[in-house]
């Protein structure tokens, strides 16, 4: 009897200094990580930086700026004539943006017990003009040439893994402030319109001059097409396969996307570039997976950003050139979101 | 406190006396169905933090595209349903559910701890994958537990209690997560950290104090061999009651869609639940356990299959609220609150339907058997409303499917009414019950 009585001490005893220790423990990890968030939040960039200023007058590069320290996670902005010089910050945090001389749309974040995310549109001081909530994680933003129009893609997940997987939100904003959900597009594949379950459109980019035309990324079943859409028809036309974040060069003839040669589960991205005109691509030299909506840097040069080693929430800016031959090379350190700006 | 399965000898007294002695009997929680309630809280506290944050982790923090989660899941859910069987099997063949329930709480555990280390898509594929084989592992056998350990004639609000503390855990395990992140931006690492600290919590509490009460096992080593593995759920299907209830549960499964839906619906109505999406399921899962033992209670007076085919009727009307031509606040809570009702009606009461209508020795097979017929089923549901969705549009797409419930219900209706009958063998209580 006070075996048994022994015995059961021990074991509230036992499951007494487990919860203890577990506890402690999490909790000094989460002091220290706090402390360590504190410290890096007040320290000073670890890059070179300048103060915030408004949007540069010459040709830039507007980016998220992922340095440790004062400033991560805030759009910046650098020369297009010194990308590796310093940067200068601006207070608004973004996931995700992009811009024109005279505006920047903003994806971001709002952390709280809820967490939300929105869509903000910011003047050249970086003072917020609108903002509209968004249904998920951003992924992608783009901006029409002549500023009327904003695209985002969001990711949308049910509360979680479990109950509807993932989805993509894309929709386009447009200047009397009404938007569409490309989703209620019709999609159109070999002449026949898609109603298929699991549609997915992604990626926006808008042709340059072109008022009506832009390009996207329509998946369904584990097949991804190149679409071009019309606004003003509502209709989404696939012209190609396998193409996914597809941006339209300066000059308007060919189109930087990745290419998926990895299947649906084990995706690896590669940069590829498709002429318009003749339908050929080519395959560019960049070995590791890029999961990013390409941005031209001119007519004959890309930026992509690419997670850094360690995946700690910093990544780098890198460049291609479309001749199969070039070499990716570091454009901006610690970036992410590439916008060239002229 | 170690009940044998022998206790449940009461339970087979036809239903008409049992509603009597459910209000003569004073209620008396089982310590062992509190301890258990708690270790699905700090399971579930430790799940759903994860679960929460996961899709901002792996965009935001890795910059990794998300999309092909949903692959991964399609496949876990099928191992998870897969699996939740063969635990059940074994859980009754070695007479010790305890020790089945620990390894599927413990491999959740191990799973957290990769999370410390993991940093490409295929290690959290994989970590997710343990995470959800072990839930599929400790579910049935864990239920089980809490039949053997309730008093008969409170058996439905014993899994009341349960399915409130556990639904505590999972309203508490977002908000946790968030807070986290609200204080610490990118502190992932600090989640999971915090995860892993309540599932070793949990798996402590099961060990150390839940005691392993023996189950019926199966008698002599004859009958043993003569088992095989995949015979169990199809010789279910035989035993009277638990057949009807199987093709009950699975019907309606049928005409379940996803939760995901619902909040969908919502979220494209208006900009309200645009902004609070992430806390839809939290809202629900409030709804769920306030429900939980209310609901469970009014189970062991008025029967166990009124309230089952009750929760569906509440989820019909979510769909049919859900497709209102109006929108706004009130219309999106009401949504959260019939949709948290069905579950509190439906989740342990099916439990307790299927351990009432399973004879013993087979509890945990009977209880797996029924909850993967629904997860099952519900998946199919998912796959097929998706396709609805696309052809006619949502809220045509809620209405056809809060149709098919329609006729699912009344069908049950009939279905399950036999099944009282040939499960207690007393005419009489049909027409109490059914």
């Amino acid at each position: 009897m006070s075996g048994a009585l022994t015995e059961g001490k021990l074991r509230w005893g036992a499951l007494l200094a487990v919860t203890a220790l577990v506890l402690v423990a999490a909790g000094v990890y989460a002091v220290g990580a706090y402390q360590r968030f504190e410290e890096s939040r007040t320290a000073a960039s670890s890059v070179g930086v300048t103060a915030s200023q408004p949007l540069p007058a010459g040709p830039f590069i507007l980016f998220r700026n992922t340095a440790s320290g004062q400033g991560y996670g805030n759009a910046a902005t650098v020369p297009l004539a010194s990308p590796d010089g310093p940067r200068a910050v601006s207070g608004q945090e973004c996931d995700r943006v992009y811009g024109t001389p005279e505006k920047v749309v903003c994806l971001k974040t709002n952390r709280g017990l809820v967490t939300a995310f929105e869509a903000a549109v910011l003047d050249r001081n970086w003072e917020q003009q609108r903002a509209w909530p968004v249904p998920g994680i951003p992924s992608r933003t783009r901006i029409s040439p002549d500023g009327s129009m904003i695209a985002t893609t969001v990711f949308v997940s049910g509360h979680s893994y479990a109950t509807a997987g993932f989805s993509t939100a894309t929709e386009i904003s447009l200047p009397e402030g009404t938007s569409g959900n490309l989703e209620d597009f019709a999609l159109m594949v070999n002449g026949e319109r898609l109603l298929a379950m699991d549609r997915n459109i992604w990626g926006v980019t808008f042709a340059p001059g072109e008022s009506d035309v832009f390009y996207a990324t329509a998946a369904s079943s584990g097949r991804t097409w190149l679409v071009r859409g019309s606004l003003s028809a509502k209709t989404l036309t696939a012209i190609h396969d396998n193409v996914e974040c597809p941006s339209i060069s300066p000059d308007g003839t060919r189109i930087a996307f990745k290419k998926n040669d990895g299947g649906a589960l084990a995706a690896h991205w590669k940069v590829a570039v498709l002429e318009l005109a003749t339908g050929e691509q080519t395959v560019l030299s960049e070995k590791r997976s890029v999961d990013d909506q390409i941005e031209w840097l001119d007519n004959q040069n890309l930026l992509y950003g690419l997670a850094a080693e360690g995946g700690n929430g910093d990544s780098n800016i890198w460049k291609l050139g479309t001749d199969p031959t070039s070499q990716p090379s570091l454009f901006i350190a610690h970036g992410w979101s590439p916008s060239v700006v002229r | 406190m170690y009940i044998s399965l022998s206790d449940r000898g009461k339970r087979d007294k036809p239903e008409g006396t049992r509603t009597a002695l459910s209000s003569e009997v004073p209620f008396r929680l089982s310590p062992v169905i509190l301890w258990l309630g708690i270790v699905s809280m700090v399971t579930d506290v430790s799940s759903e933090s994860v679960t929460a944050i996961l899709p901002l982790y792996v965009t935001g923090f890795l910059g990794l595209s998300t999309i092909a989660f949903g692959f991964i899941d399609g496949i876990n859910q099928g191992a998870s349903a897969i699996v939740r069987i063969a635990a059940g099997w074994a859980a009754d063949r070695s007479g010790h559910p305890k020790r089945i329930a620990l390894a599927g709480y413990g491999l959740s555990m191990l799973a957290r701890i990769g999370f410390l280390f993991a940093g490409g898509f295929w290690a959290i594929a994989a970590i997710v994958t343990g995470d959800r084989i072990g839930k599929g592992i400790r579910t049935a056998p864990r239920d089980a537990l809490i039949s053997v350990s309730a008093q008969p004639e409170h058996l439905a609000r014993s899994f009341g209690v349960h399915r409130m503390l556990d639904n505590i855990g999972a309203a508490a395990g977002p908000l946790i997560a968030f807070f986290v992140l609200l204080m610490i931006p990118n502190g992932f690492s600090t989640v999971f950290v915090v995860s892993l600290a309540f599932a070793v919590i949990g798996v402590a509490v099961l060990a150390l104090v839940v005691p392993d009460i023996k189950a019926h096992g199966v008698k002599g080593t004859a009958e043993r061999e003569g088992r095989r593995l995949f015979a169990f759920s199809w010789s279910h299907l035989k035993e009277p009651g638990l057949g009807k209830l199987l093709i009950a549960a699975g019907l309606l499964g049928l005409v379940t869609i996803g939760d995901g839906f619902i909040y969908l619906v919502l979220q494209a109505r208006d900009s309200f639940a645009v902004q609070w999406f992430p806390l839809l399921f939290v809202g629900t899962n409030v709804v769920f356990l306030a429900f939980a033992i209310p609901f469970g209670r009014l189970a062991d007076r008025v029967g166990k299959i009124p309230v089952f085919v009750g929760g569906h009727i509440a989820l019909l009307a979510t769909y049919l609220l859900a497709a209102a031509p109006f929108g706004g606040l009130w219309a999106t809570v009401g949504c959260l609150i019939l949709l948290g009702a069905f579950y509190a009606a439906t989740d342990g009461v099916l439990a307790a339907l299927a351990s009432q209508l399973t004879p013993p020795g087979k509890l945990a097979t009977g209880i797996a058997s029924a909850q993967t017929v629904v997860a099952l089923t519900r998946m199919l549901a998912s796959a097929g409303f998706g396709v609805l969705w696309y052809a006619v549009g949502a809220p045509t797409a809620m209405m056809v499917a809060g149709g098919l419930l329609a006729c699912a219900v009344v069908a049950v209706a009939f279905i399950l009414r036999g099944a009282r009958v040939a499960a207690s063998g007393d005419s009489d209580d049909a027409s109490n019950e059914a």
